[in-house]
C-alpha cells in the first residue's frame, strides 16, 4: 500500500454493498481519474468495519478519518475536500451521541474504544480479494513457521497453550480437539470449516469470510498439517453469495502463490480446500448434521460418539471448527500462546466476535475481549438503548440461549458465566431488548424459529417444541392459564433432558430464562389478561373515556370492522368482541378520548 | 480394556467393551423400553437412530439423560433406568408421540399387534397432557401397500428396510420438524415409484402407518358366491408361521390345521402353491441346464449366470435397477403364477369349469404378491390368473372372522391333483431352498445318477451372500445365494462388472427368504422367530416321503397329460414370461 499517499477504505461488506458502496468505489475511482489523482490515492474495496449502525463507511489513510453513511453523491465532496484540500467533510464525521462533537479518527469512537480485533484483525483493512494485502499483514506467515519450524505436536501445544476454545457455541478446547484428530489413524482426514452461521441476525462467520477469506484458509491448511489432512472443505451457506465469491478467489489465489495445493513452499506438505454449499437448516450448525448434509444426506444429526474426530466425514477423522475459531489461529502462531492467553478470563481466553441486533442504538459487529460486562457492551459499544428508552433484557447464544435481565449487566461474559446465568455464549448472536418488548412473545418467536429449523428427527425436539410453541401461542392470546406456565417449565425441562442434539436440548432456554427472570409477565398474561409491554394484540383493549368523547363520529367512520356505535354528539362505545385492536380509532381521535389498556 | 464394569439399577453388571446400556440392562433382566430401536441379530440389520428417546435412562454425573440404545457402557458408569426423572422424561416423550397420533386404535389395523399401543399401556400413560395440532397427510394406497402416513412416529425402521437392507431408496424422512414424516420424495405415491412392494417396511413398522392392502372382504364376497368355484394356494412359508397368529410358538408347523381351516373357510378346493413350486423346479432346473450345456459347448450368446425369478419383489427391483440385464433371471413365472395359470387352464378343463367362474386365491407370505397377481402378463382377457393374494396375517383374521377356533382344528390333506408337493418344494420357503431344490432336481438329469444325499446345508443359513460350488459327476457347479436385496444388488454388480463367478444364483427380497416375507405375522424385531420358521421349513422337508421335485406324481402327470415337456411350447406360453424396462 506504501507507493499511494491516501487509501481511500470502503466496506464492501454485505450490509455496505446493499447500500451502494459499489457505486461509491465507482464514483470514487471516477474521480480520481477525473482529478489525477491515480498516482497517488488508491480505492481499497474491504471487508465489513462492524459499524454496520452508520454504513456504508469509508475510511481515509493515513489519517484514519471515520465517514459514516456515505452515498455515492457524497464521493465528489470528499475527493475535492478531503483529498484535494486535506479538509475533513465536518457532515460526514461521525457525531458522539453524548457529547454531540464530531469524532474524526475512528480510533476515538466509543464504538472502537472497548474493542480488541484479533478474528476481524483484517476486516475493514486490507482488501479481502487481494492476497498480497492479506500477506503484508503477516498472512500466511503462521502457516510457513509451521511447515518449516514447528512440528504439528508443537503446534498443537501451542494452540491448546492458548486457551482457545470453539467460538461456534460449544467451547471445546480447539488444541485438544485437533489432538484427538491427530490420534485418530486412517488413510484419509478431514478438515471442515464450519460457515453454517445461522441464528437470526448473527453475521460473524460472514464478516470474517467476506472481510478475510484468508486467514480462515490458512488456519485450514496449519490445522490439516497438524492432523495429518490433505483436504480441506468449507461448509457454507448458498445465502452467502459474497462470502462464497471472496473464498473461491482467495482459494484460486492462494493456490497461483503455493500456499494451497501441492507441495506448499516446497515442504512437501499438500492441502487443498474446496467449498461445500448449506440449503440453509439451522441444524446443519451442528457438526454430525453438517456432515451428513457434505454426504448428500438429509441434514440431520447422529448420536455421539463417535465423533468427528474418529469417524466424520465419509467416515474418516474430521476436524470440524467454525470461521471464528479458524481466524484466531494464525494470530495465536504469530504473536504466541502467551500474548493470547493473557486476554480474557481464567476459563475463557481471547477474544468474542458478537453481532449486536435490536433495540441499541449502534447495531453492528464487535469483537471485545471475554471478560467484558454486558453493560460495556450494550452501554459503552451499543451506545445504549435506541431512542432513550429503558433496557428489558439482553439475549445471547442466538435462539438457543437465555434471555438475561439488567441484574446480569455486569456479569464478565465467558462461557462459563453465560451458561451459569441460564444463557449461553453460542455463536455470537446478542439481542438487546427493550421495555417495549413482551418476553411471552420473544419465547414463542424464539420458539417458532427452533420449531422452523427443527430435523424432526427426535421427539422431544419434533413434537415438544411445537406443544411449547402452541402454549406460548395461547398465552399471549390470552387464553392461557396460569397452570401452562408449569407446563411449559416440566415440558421444557424435559425436551432438555432427551433431545439429541443440541438444538433441542437448548431450544426452550429463552422459554425457561424467561420465565425465570419475568415470570410477572407471564402471570398477568394469565391471570390479568394483560400484555404488560403491549404487545399482545390479543390482550389489548381499546376503550372509549365517555367524559372525553365529544361524538364526533370520526372513529366510527372509519373503524374498518364496525366495532364502534354511538349517536353524533353522544359518547360512542367499542364493542370489544368485534373489535381485532388495529387501533385505527386510537389515531383516528383528536380528543385522545380513547384509552388502550 | 475387554470388560467394562458398571451398575445398572443398582447391581453390579460386567459386560463386553462395546455394549450398549440396553444391552447391559438386558442381560441383568432389565429391560429398558425401546420403540426406535430394532435389531435382528443373526440378519446384521439394526435400527438405532436414536429417534424417539423413549428408552433415555439417568447416567450419574452426566448433563442430560442418555438413549439407552445408543450410548456405550462406561467403566464405572452408574445407570439408573427408573428414577423419577428417567420415568418422568419417558412419559412425557410417549405422551408427545401420541399428542400427535390419531387415536383410533379400536379400528386401527395394527390395534392388537400394534407397538406404540403396547408402549403406552407398558408405561401406564393415562392422561396426555400436551394436546395440540396433530399432522395430517393424505393417505398413499398402492396395488399392495398402505401408507397411512397421520401414523407415523419418524422410527424410520421402514426407511432403514428400504435404504440399508434393500437398497431400494423409496422411503426417507421428508420435511423438517413437526412436519417431518417418512416418504417418497416429493411425497409421490408408491406405485410411482421404483418400490418393489417387498413389504419389508411393513414387516417392521411399529405402528399402524404402513399396511398390506386387505383382500379379506373380496375373498368372503367370493367365497358366498354359489356361481363360482373358489379354490385356494398356499405357499411353503405360510405353514411355518401362521401358528404365531394364534398364539403357538414360532415354529409350530400347521400345515395340517391350516389345510382344515381353508375347508371350513368355505374353499372348495384347497391345494398347495407347493405343487407349483416343484413345477417351477421342472422349468427353472430345465433352463439352467440348457443354458449351462450351451455355456459348456461355447456358445458365447448364452447368459450366465441363470438367476431364480419366483420372488416378485426382486423382478420388480431389477426390471428398475438393472433393466439392461433383464435376459439373465430365469423365464419362469413364480410358483404362485405359475399354479394360476394351471389352475385356470388344466385344472378348468378337467373340472369343467369356466374360466370366469373359477376365483384362484392365494395365501401368501408376502405382499409383493398382491401386485405380482395384478401385472397384466399374468390375466388373460382381463382376467387374472391369480384373482387375489392374501398374507398370512389376512388369512389368520379372515379365520378369526369366520368363527374358527384354529388351535382346535383336525390336521387335514390338501386336495389332488394339485395339491401334491415334495420336500424340494417345500423348502423354498427359505433363502437357500429354492436353488437347493433346483439342484436336487438339475443333478439328477444332468448326471443321470441319483443323489447321493439330498440335504445340501453348504446351501442353507442366514448370511447374507452365500456361496457354495456343488460337484455336478465332475462339473464344479458354482452357486450364489442372495437374500435382502442389498446383497442381490452386490451380486448382479458383480455380474454387470463381468466378475460373476457364478452359474446360478438364488434371489429372495427378504432377509431369511419368505419366512421372513412381509406378509408374515410380526416379528417385532425377534430375529429368533425367522430362524424358528427356517428350522421348521426343514423339518417338513425331512418329513416328506418324496423330496425331488421331478418324483412328484401329480407333475409327471401333468406333463403326459397337458404340457408335454418342460420347456416346451405349451410350458412356455404357460408357465414363462418376460420382464420389462421400468426405467422409463
Amino acid at each position: 500500500m506504501s507507493e499511494y499517499k491516501m487509501h481511500l477504505l470502503v466496506c464492501s461488506g454485505t450490509g455496505c454493498k446493499w447500500s451502494e458502496s459499489e457505486e461509491i468505489i465507482n464514483s470514487f475511482n471516477t474521480m480520481i481519474d477525473e482529478f489525477g489523482l491515480e498516482d497517488d490515492v488508491q480505492v481499497v474495496r474491504t471487508g465489513c468495519f462492524g459499524f454496520c449502525e452508520k454504513g456504508p463507511i469509508v475510511k481515509v489513510l493515513p489519517d484514519n478519518t471515520f465517514y459514516v453513511r456515505v452515498t455515492p453523491g457524497d464521493t465528489e465532496e470528499i475527493i475535492k475536500e478531503h483529498v484535494v484540500k486535506g479538509r475533513a467533510v465536518q457532515r460526514l464525521l461521525y457525531t458522539d451521541p453524548v457529547t454531540r462533537e464530531n469524532v474524526s479518527d475512528s480510533k476515538g469512537i466509543e464504538f472502537y474504544k472497548k474493542q480488541i480485533r484479533i478474528a476481524l484483525r483484517n476486516c475493514g483493512f486490507i482488501n479481502p480479494e487481494n492476497i498480497e494485502e492479506y500477506i503484508a499483514r503477516d498472512g500466511y506467515m503462521a502457516l510457513g513457521k509451521c511447515l518449516t519450524e514447528l512440528t504439528p505436536e508443537k503446534t498443537i501445544q501451542e494452540i491448546k497453550n492458548s486457551g482457545l476454545r470453539g467460538r461456534g457455541g460449544g467451547g471445546f478446547p480447539t488444541g485438544l480437539k485437533w489432538e484427538i484428530t491427530r490420534k485418530s489413524e486412517a488413510d484419509q482426514k478431514y478438515v471442515v470449516c464450519n460457515a453454517d452461521e445461522g441464528d437470526p441476525g448473527a453475521f460473524m462467520d460472514r464478516s470474517i469470510l467476506e472481510g478475510d477469506p484468508h486467514s480462515v484458509l490458512e488456519a485450514m491448511a496449519i490445522c490439516g498439517y497438524c492432523i495429518g489432512a490433505d483436504k480441506g472443505l468449507v461448509y457454507i451457506r448458498a445465502e452467502y453469495p459474497l462470502a462464497i465469491e471472496r473464498l473461491k478467489t482467495a482459494i484460486k489465489q492462494a493456490q497461483e502463490f503455493g500456499l494451497l495445493g501441492e507441495d506448499i513452499l516446497g515442504t512437501g506438505f499438500n492441502f487443498t480446500i474446496e467449498l461445500r454449499y448449506g440449503a440453509g437448516a439451522f441444524v446443519c450448525g451442528e457438526e454430525t448434521a453438517l456432515i451428513h448434509s457434505m454426504e448428500g444426506l438429509r441434514g440431520e444429526p447422529t448420536f455421539k460418539p463417535p465423533f468427528p474426530s474418529v469417524s466424520g466425514y465419509m467416515g474418516k477423522p474430521t476436524n470440524v471448527n467454525n470461521v471464528e475459531t479458524f481466524a484466531n489461529i494464525p494470530v495465536i502462531l504469530n504473536k504466541g500462546a502467551n500474548w493470547f492467553s493473557k486476554i480474557g478470563t481464567e476459563k475463557s481466553k481471547g477474544t468474542k466476535v458478537f453481532a449486536l441486533a435490536g433495540k441499541i442504538n449502534n447495531v453492528g459487529l464487535i469483537e471485545v475481549p471475554m471478560g467484558t460486562t454486558l453493560r460495556e457492551v450494550i452501554y459503552d459499544i451499543g451506545g445504549g438503548i435506541k431512542n432513550g428508552k429503558a433496557f428489558k433484557s439482553v439475549q445471547t447464544g442466538g435462539p438457543s440461549g437465555g434471555c438475561l435481565t439488567k441484574d446480569f449487566l455486569d456479569t464478565p461474559i465467558d462461557y462459563d458465566n453465560l451458561i451459569a446465568a441460564g444463557s449461553m455464549m453460542g455463536s455470537g448472536g446478542m439481542i438487546v431488548m427493550d421495555e417495549d418488548d413482551c418476553m411471552v412473545s420473544i419465547a414463542r418467536f424464539y420458539l417458532e424459529f427452533t420449531l422452523e429449523e427443527s430435523c424432526g428427527k427426535c421427539t422431544p425436539c419434533r413434537i415438544g417444541n411445537k406443544r411449547l410453541h402452541e402454549i406460548l401461542d395461547k398465552i399471549t392470546n390470552g387464553k392461557g392459564v396460569e397452570e401452562d406456565i408449569e407446563r411449559l417449565k416440566v415440558l421444557s425441562t424435559v425436551i432438555k433432558d432427551t433431545s439429541l442434539c443440541g438444538l433441542g436440548q437448548s431450544s426452550p432456554n429463552p422459554v425457561l430464562s424467561t420465565i425465570a427472570n419475568f415470570e410477572n409477565e407471564y402471570l398477568a398474561h394469565v391471570n390479568e389478561g394483560k400484555c404488560p409491554a403491549g404487545q399482545c394484540k390479543a390482550l389489548l383493549k381499546y376503550e372509549i373515556v365517555e367524559d372525553l368523547c365529544t361524538g364526533c363520529t370520526l372513529c366510527f367512520r372509519n373503524c374498518p370492522v364496525g366495532a364502534i356505535t354511538g349517536e353524533r354528539r353522544q359518547p360512542h362505545y367499542i364493542d370489544q368482541s368485534i373489535c381485532i385492536k388495529c387501533g385505527v380509532c386510537f389515531e383516528k381521535c383528536k380528543f385522545n378520548a380513547i384509552t388502550l389498556t | 480394556m475387554d470388560t467394562i464394569n458398571l451398575t445398572i439399577d443398582n447391581k453390579p453388571v460386567v459386560v463386553k467393551s462395546g455394549t450398549t446400556i440396553l444391552e447391559a440392562a438386558s442381560g441383568i433382566g432389565v429391560h429398558i423400553p425401546t420403540l426406535c430401536h430394532m435389531k435382528l441379530d443373526d440378519l446384521n440389520i439394526e435400527n438405532k437412530p436414536g429417534g424417539c428417546r423413549v428408552c433415555v435412562v439417568e447416567v450419574e454425573g452426566r448433563r442430560n439423560l442418555a438413549p439407552a440404545c445408543c450410548t456405550g457402557v462406561a467403566e464405572g458408569m452408574v445407570v439408573n433406568t427408573h428414577s423419577i426423572r428417567a420415568i418422568n422424561a419417558r412419559r412425557t416423550v410417549m405422551e408427545l408421540i401420541l399428542s400427535d397420533h390419531p387415536a383410533d386404535c379400536l379400528i386401527c389395523a395394527k390395534s392388537g399387534n400394534c407397538e406404540l399401543q403396547d408402549m403406552a399401556h407398558q408405561l401406564g400413560i393415562r392422561e396426555i397432557h400436551y394436546q395440540g395440532e396433530q399432522s395430517r397427510y393424505r393417505e398413499d394406497t398402492s396395488p399392495a401397500i398402505i401408507r397411512e402416513v397421520d401414523k407415523c412416529i419418524m422410527c424410520r425402521r421402514c426407511e432403514m428396510m428400504c435404504n440399508e437392507v434393500q437398497t431400494v431408496g423409496v422411503l426417507s424422512a421428508i420435511n423438517r420438524g413437526f412436519n417431518s414424516v417418512v416418504s417418497p420424495a416429493f411425497e409421490m405415491n408408491l406405485d410411482h415409484s421404483v418400490c418393489t412392494y417387498c413389504g419389508q417396511c411393513v414387516a417392521v413398522c411399529p405402528t399402524g402407518a404402513l399396511t398390506e392392502v386387505d383382500e379379506t372382504g373380496n375373498v368372503i364376497r367370493a367365497l358366498s358366491d354359489p356361481s363360482k368355484t373358489v379354490i385356494v394356494q398356499t405357499a411353503p412359508a405360510v405353514r411355518a408361521a401362521l401358528g404365531e397368529e394364534f398364539g403357538m410358538e414360532p415354529g409350530t408347523l400347521v400345515t395340517g390345521k391350516l389345510v382344515a381351516a381353508l375347508k371350513q373357510l368355505g374353499f372348495d378346493y384347497v391345494f398347495d402353491t407347493d405343487f407349483a413350486a416343484d413345477l417351477t423346479i421342472m422349468e427353472e432346473g430345465t433352463e439352467l441346464l440348457s443354458r449351462l450345456s450351451k455355456h459348456l459347448a461355447g456358445d458365447k450368446d448364452v447368459k450366465l449366470p441363470i438367476l431364480t425369478s419366483c420372488c416378485p419383489a426382486w423382478v420388480k427391483f431389477f426390471e428398475h435397477q438393472f433393466p439392461e440385464m433383464k435376459d439373465i433371471p430365469s423365464t419362469a413365472r413364480s410358483p404362485q403364477q405359475m399354479f394360476g395359470s394351471i389352475a385356470k387352464t388344466y385344472f378348468a378343463e378337467k373340472m369343467g369349469i369356466k374360466r370366469e367362474d373359477l376365483v384362484v386365491v392365494s395365501i401368501m407370505p408376502c405382499v409383493a404378491k398382491k401386485y405380482e397377481c395384478g401385472r397384466d402378463e399374468f390375466k388373460v382377457n382381463d382376467n387374472p390368473d391369480v384373482d387375489y393374494a392374501l398374507t398370512t396375517r389376512e388369512l389368520a383374521a379372515l379365520i378369526k372372522i369366520s368363527n374358527i377356533e384354529f388351535r382346535l382344528l383336525p390336521n387335514e390333506d390338501f386336495d389332488n391333483p394339485l395339491g401334491e408337493s415334495t420336500g424340494a418344494a417345500v423348502i423354498f420357503g427359505t433363502t437357500g431352498g429354492v436353488i437347493e431344490a433346483a439342484v436336487r432336481t438339475a443333478y439328477e438329469i444332468h448326471t443321470k445318477k441319483e443323489l447321493p444325499r439330498i440335504d445340501f446345508e453348504e446351501l442353507r443359513g442366514m448370511e447374507g451372500i452365500r456361496k457354495a460350488t456343488i460337484d455336478f459327476g465332475g462339473l464344479p457347479l458354482k452357486i450364489g445365494i442372495a437374500h435382502g436385496l442389498g446383497n442381490a444388488r452386490k451380486l448382479l454388480e458383480d455380474i454387470r462388472a463381468g466378475k460373476s463367478e457364478f452359474h446360478a444364483i438364488e434371489i429372495m427380497s427378504c432377509p431369511g427368504g419368505c419366512i421372513g416375507g412381509g406378509g408374515q405375522p410380526y416379528h417385532h424385531g425377534n430375529a429368533e422367530i425367522l430362524k424358528k420358521r427356517q428350522m421348521a421349513i426343514y423339518r417338513e422337508d425331512r418329513n416328506k416321503a418324496i423330496r425331488k421335485s421331478h418324483e412328484n406324481p401329480y407333475i409327471i402327470e401333468l406333463y403326459e397329460e397337458f404340457l408335454g415337456k418342460p420347456m416346451s411350447e405349451k410350458a412356455h406360453h404357460l408357465l414363462h414370461t418376460e420382464y420389462f424396462d421400468r426405467t422409463e
